[in-house]
């Protein structure tokens, strides 16, 4: 079989050989000890030439249930929003997507500048002063703030609301684990916001920080001011994880105090992709910008005072710090990062609050349709955004189940996460979603729930 | 050729009014936005976005993108970091709305396709390291140590015992050592000897009852196969230890040898650099795990299982786990990739891209051996090492020599890495260059070697093609501008 990334000919390959001195290729593996050899051919799936293999991936493809054969009702932290055209034509130029880490700044221009574009974009959303470059996603970036908000402070304590995202909660505890940081779990009120009683109670002088959602994972709003308030009282950074569309209607955690802003830039031009990759975003003040983790860009001057963008802090970094680095982050999600940029300059400032106000007046109207229905009840009485919660007579999956025969992708299940919220369901609705697909699900939901 | 001004950033090409997007009208009845949330809840000020035309906002990334050097661009030999051709089949079927288009809470009977791929690659993976299972969770190669090593320290704990202590050459990638120490491990850094391999009787004297682990890059960072690897591993298991396989240099081993054969008892691979991810100008990567059947407990959950009716699904069920380490299931746009790469190749492809990587590198060395230092001169793997210090002696530093490549279309190699070589140049062709690029590249080496004799400032005020010239590194560190202010 001939492979189609694989140049060389057998001319190629004698000639080489021949100047190298050798007689065969397996001679260049003269050093690999003979018991460690596998001397077999691998055992996995067999090679298949291109229109077959197009056949077969475009066969797989068509066996999930997707965004263009259902209509997606599904948030919870990812989120079926508008892409722009120009965002895959942008990312699909292989100058950006097959090149690397640009630590060659002369011939990187492009990738650099288009970073700096994208740390600018996020300060102005956050209402931060510095940012980074990415992280992974929006939960690996919350834990990496826990972890740099307990080395700054030096206080390995951290306080997280029971109403952030699980999963980062989850991630949160792996790292604080890893690192020694305890974590400490605060609940939530029947408003479906944290409680800040508990959360007061549980603050002491030796807290570093406080990490909550905004909206949070019920997707109501929290009152930041109080929270900030508490946090700064006792000395504790506060760390905000939101969701950037939000941004566009409601006001920067910057504004309101917080300490670094993290969260997952996947509404704006990336795509769900069954969860990854989407990208992270980092932001924080000035006073802690040399504590930040990841690669950040900087402005400059080439040799002839000409403006030009480099990689920079780097002592902070692991190739610089090695063993004395808080964090081992290496690569971040530059192309992604460029999708949400491309996404932003397309959206504009305009945009940008058009989206979100669409995605707050479309979420009340739904919110209010489902709340009208018989049976279906809305449970949590603060201000929502682009989510909320419904109490369903049934267990979800089942109601899911049922959707999925309407065309509909159904909500988040609670209850996979919150045995006290078994049978609640988290309704996502952007800006893609017509009336007449809410009024469909409104319908669907309340006939599943006399069914 | 490049435009040689300076490009306007594209807040600076920002008209008030401007438009590059469209939405539809508002369908449903709209309803006073103070009569929805507080006050005190509402933005004040809006954030301050570009407004630009959807031609100016092409024309702007266009630009940028001109002034980017990918591997499509150029020879790209970033030793460690595999820069070979990335498929266009892999971006097409990462694009398909039944991969990009589906959420990651919809419940497994309605994702078999996604759940299918992912089974697959799990086992391909697997195989392909002589591991026993796979998790494909970590979002990078540094996620991926980060997950091995959690591993190591549940694996160390569950057996009750108290093991702190890593394990890792002085040649190892900056992000083993950072690794380890968000894992809660300490550091014991050992030395290599004079054939670049790790020197055996220092790793006997490091290892001890409070041994975690060893981490181990294989071929290493100086593209040398640590041909003493089963003494190496006898003397860890020996001592209690486990054995980290980084995966970053997997591509001279495909099919040919495998950690899980080795001795390793846990391992990564980097799917943006072995399995043609892409690198994406940084990412996004992925770093999944493969792990011998004493670490299975601890795995990350969910693990993508078949059932006996051949239905795939996620299975949570490990309590043992040490938690998650990424959201939802992994970078599976990447995964997507990275199988659809396994499919063109087979196991037959996959052992060829080896070969023909190790061919290509050892070829290269020859052909630059005369011109520049080779301070370890045996076969190499899939990279290898010269140094820069007869050219140093001639004024002349590695860093110019790098700077002087980009003026003849080159990405220059990885520079003063690893860290104990002197003036370093690590240079990895990849299978994927034809013997005519490598011949091209070798003479233009070879004449920037002539010129560090003959005419020294050629080299040491490169480059003079590039759209920029050296950048200032030392301001924007000390004075650092990490984004745009408008003159307001």
């Amino acid at each position: 079989m001939k492979f189609r990334y694989l140049p060389q000919t057998d001319q190629d390959k004698r000639a080489m050989l021949e100047a190298l001195g050798v007689d065969s290729i397996e001679a260049l593996f003269s050093d690999i000890p003979r018991e460690v050899r596998l001397n077999r051919k691998l055992n996995i799936s067999k090679a298949l030439s291109e229109p077959e293999l197009t056949a077969y991936m475009k066969k797989l493809a068509s066996k999930n249930v997707n965004f263009d054969t259902h209509v997606c009702f599904l948030g919870a932290g990812v989120y079926q929003h508008y892409v722009p055209s120009v965002v895959n034509h942008v990312i699909s130029r292989s100058e950006f997507y097959t090149a690397y880490t640009p630590y060659q700044p002369e011939i990187s221009q492009g990738e650099l500048q288009a970073i700096f574009e994208f740390q600018t974009m996020v300060c102005e959303l956050t209402g931060m002063e510095v940012a980074n470059s990415s992280m992974y996603d929006g939960p690996t970036a919350m834990a990496e703030a826990a972890m740099m908000a307990a080395g700054h402070t030096g206080k390995k304590r951290m306080i997280v609301s029971r109403a952030v995202h699980p999963e980062a909660r989850q991630i949160l505890q792996t790292y604080a684990y890893g690192q020694n940081v305890e974590v400490v779990e605060v609940g939530y009120t029947a408003e479906g916001t944290t409680d800040l009683a508990q959360l007061e109670a549980e603050l002491t002088d030796q807290t570093g920080g406080v990490i909550v959602q905004y909206p949070n994972f019920f997707g109501s709003i929290e009152d930041l001011a109080a929270i900030e308030r508490l946090a700064h009282a006792s000395g504790a950074l506060l760390i905000v994880m939101a969701n950037p569309v939000s941004l566009g209607v409601l006001e920067a955690p910057g504004k309101l105090g917080a300490d670094i802003v993290v969260g997952d830039m996947q509404p704006f031009g990336i795509h769900a992709s069954y969860g990854g990759p989407h990208c992270g975003y980092f932001a924080t003040t000035t006073k802690l910008m040399r504590k930040m983790p990841g690669r950040i860009v900087g402005q400059t001057k080439d040799e002839e005072g000409k403006r030009g963008f480099v990689l920079t802090l780097q002592a902070r970094e692991q190739h610089i710090r090695r063993e004395k680095a808080t964090s081992n982050i290496c690569s971040n999600q530059a192309l992604n990062a460029l999708a949400a940029a491309v996404a932003l300059s397309a959206l504009g400032k305009q945009g940008v609050q058009q989206m979100a106000m669409m995605n707050l007046q479309k979420a009340h109207y739904a919110k209010q349709t489902i709340a009208g229905k018989d049976g279906l009840d809305v449970v949590f009485t603060a201000p929502i955004f682009n989510e909320f919660v419904v109490k369903l007579p049934k267990p979800v999956a089942e109601v899911n189940a049922a959707l999925l025969q309407a065309g509909i992708i159904g909500g988040y299940d609670l209850g996979r996460s919150y045995p006290e919220l078994a049978g609640h369901m988290l309704i996502a609705v952007t800006e893609l979603r017509t009336k007449a697909e809410i009024d469909a699900l409104a319908q669907e939901l309340e006939a599943i729930a006399h069914a | 050729m490049h435009n040689q001004k300076e490009k306007a950033l594209i807040f600076e090409i920002s008209q008030p009014g401007r438009v590059g997007y469209s939405l539809p009208d508002l369908d449903v009845p709209e309803v006073d936005v103070a009569a929805l949330l507080p006050k005190h809840l509402l933005r004040e000020t809006p954030a301050e976005l570009p407004e630009v035309s959807e031609l100016q906002l092409m024309r702007h990334y266009t630009e940028l993108s001109n002034r980017n050097h990918g591997v499509d661009s150029g020879f790209y030999p970033l030793g460690s970091c595999t820069m070979k051709y990335n498929p266009k089949i892999n971006e097409d079927v990462a694009r398909y709305p039944g991969f990009s288009s589906i959420h990651p809470y919809q419940p497994d009977e309605t994702v078999q396709g996604a759940l299918e791929v992912m089974y697959n690659l799990q086992q391909d993976l697997a195989e392909i390291t002589g591991m026993d299972a796979v998790s494909l969770q970590p979002a990078a190669g540094a996620a991926g140590e980060f997950t091995g090593l959690m591993m190591i320290r549940a694996y160390h704990e569950s057996r009750g015992e108290k093991r702190t202590k890593v394990i890792v050459p002085n040649s190892a990638h900056g992000t083993n050592p950072a690794s380890a120490n968000v894992a809660g491990l300490e550091t014991v850094t050992i030395p290599s000897d004079e054939r670049g391999l790790v020197d055996i009787e220092a790793l006997r004297a490091a290892v001890g009852p409070d041994t975690a682990g060893l981490m181990l890059t294989n071929p290493n960072t100086l593209g040398l196969f640590e041909e003493d690897i089963v003494e190496m591993a006898r003397i860890v298991h020996e001592a209690g230890g486990l054995l980290y396989y980084d995966g970053a240099n997997a591509n001279a081993i495909l099919g040919i040898a495998r950690p899980g054969d080795m001795g390793f008892d846990v391992v990564h691979l980097n799917l943006h650099k072995t399995f043609t991810g892409p690198h994406g100008g940084g990412g996004p990567g992925a770093g999944p795990v493969g792990v011998k059947a004493s670490l299975l407990p601890f795995l990350p959950a969910p693990i993508v299982t078949k059932d006996e009716d051949g239905r795939f699904r996620l299975d949570y069920d490990k309590p043992h786990s040490i938690g998650r380490v990424k959201a939802y299931y992994g970078n599976f746009g990447i995964l997507l990739r990275a199988y659809t790469y396994i499919r063109t190749m087979g196991a037959e492809g996959l052992l060829e891209v080896s070969q023909n990587a190790v061919l290509n590198a050892n070829y290269l060395m020859r052909r630059l051996a005369g011109a520049y230092e080779l301070p370890y001169d045996r076969v190499c793997k899939h990279e290898f090492v010269l140094s820069g210090i007869r050219q140093k002696k001639q004024g002349v530093r590695t860093l110019d020599i790098a700077k002087r490549l980009l003026d003849f279309g080159y990405h220059p190699p990885t520079i003063y890495f690893p860290l104990i070589v002197e003036e370093c140049l690590m240079i990895e062709p990849t299978e994927t260059e034809t013997k005519e690029t490598l011949d091209e590249f070798a003479e233009v080496m070879l004449r920037i070697a002539r010129e560090c004799e003959e005419t020294p400032e050629v080299v040491q005020e490169a480059p003079h093609t590039t759209v920029v010239k050296r950048l200032d590194e030392a301001t924007a560190a000390r004075k650092p501008i990490l984004r745009y202010m408008p003159e307001r």
